[in-house]
């Protein structure tokens, strides 16, 4: 479906959004092109690393059938958002765009599409992985989980935005 | 004064409902509105601590006083990653 760019509500330009919750399909190709775009007078970014998470088919032993997301999705934009300002203070000339799927997705779908730009790889490659890391950590995502016998809501922790710990641990496997 | 209170997840699911209208006394902060909310809801009350809030949109902490018409949600713990 072709959803005209007026439709959207976009002023600027017909550029996709940087920080989406979605239920369509994720697709790569819109974000690495909105962050490798010169950006108000910033450097032409010389890398993009991206990110795509799938739905696996198998978790904890079991068989998975599909999985159901639900998100708080206006403070999960925010914490889109903040995950960039983030990367920002360490890698000030990076530039983020984050995408999440929301509703029931078959295994092999894409549930989360990242592209992070810099002006060098070792800042995008790092800004992607973690982007995902604080995802998993911050975002108000959750993921319900159907396999063969039964359902599960999948609970770990949610991390204070604010707790520092937690942002190191993301920065370490970041940078390892 | 009125808040509306929204749940999501399995909070959702357990209370059987995703918004709901409740009253809260003057000077109610959000621990205040969750405690009202897992007294009413006993299977709420496991989830404690490990239970995060907003109000209008904004993380908010269990000692943030409440207003008249605000939004408060009840999240609770994100699924993370595993590997």
């Amino acid at each position: 479906m072709v959803i005209p760019w007026f439709a959207l509500g976009y002023t600027e330009s017909m550029s996709t959004p940087r920080f989406v919750v979605t239920s369509d399909p994720l697709a790569l190709g819109p974000l690495v092109e909105v962050v490798a775009r010169p950006d108000g007078g910033a450097r032409r970014p010389g890398a993009v690393a991206t990110f795509l998470g799938l739905v696996r088919d198998e978790n904890l032993g079991r068989r998975v059938t599909h999985l159901v997301y639900e998100a708080h999705a206006p403070l999960a934009v925010k914490a889109f958002e903040r995950i960039e300002a983030e990367i920002r203070v360490r890698w000030p000339a990076a530039r983020l765009a984050l995408h999440h799927r929301m509703g029931r997705l078959e295994a092999g779908e894409a549930s989360v599409a990242i592209a992070a730009a810099s002006p060098h790889r070792a800042e995008a490659f790092a800004a992607c992985r973690y982007a995902i890391e604080r995802v998993k950590q911050i975002a108000p995502i959750w993921k319900h989980e159907f396999f063969e016998g039964g359902d599960e809501w999948i609970e770990g922790a949610t991390a204070d935005p604010e707790d520092e710990a937690a942002r190191a641990e993301a920065m370490r496997k970041a940078c390892a | 004064m009125r808040v509306t209170i929204r749940l999501f997840a399995r909070l959702r699911e357990l209370a059987g409902a995703e918004e709901l209208a409740r009253e809260a006394a003057a000077g109610a902060t959000v621990g205040d509105v969750w405690n009202a909310l897992a007294a009413e809801f006993p299977a709420l009350a496991p989830y404690g601590r490990a239970v995060s809030a907003a109000v209008n949109d904004d993380y908010a902490p269990r000692r943030r006083p409440i207003e008249d018409g605000d939004e408060v949600a009840f999240l609770p713990p994100v699924s993370g990653g595993r590997r």
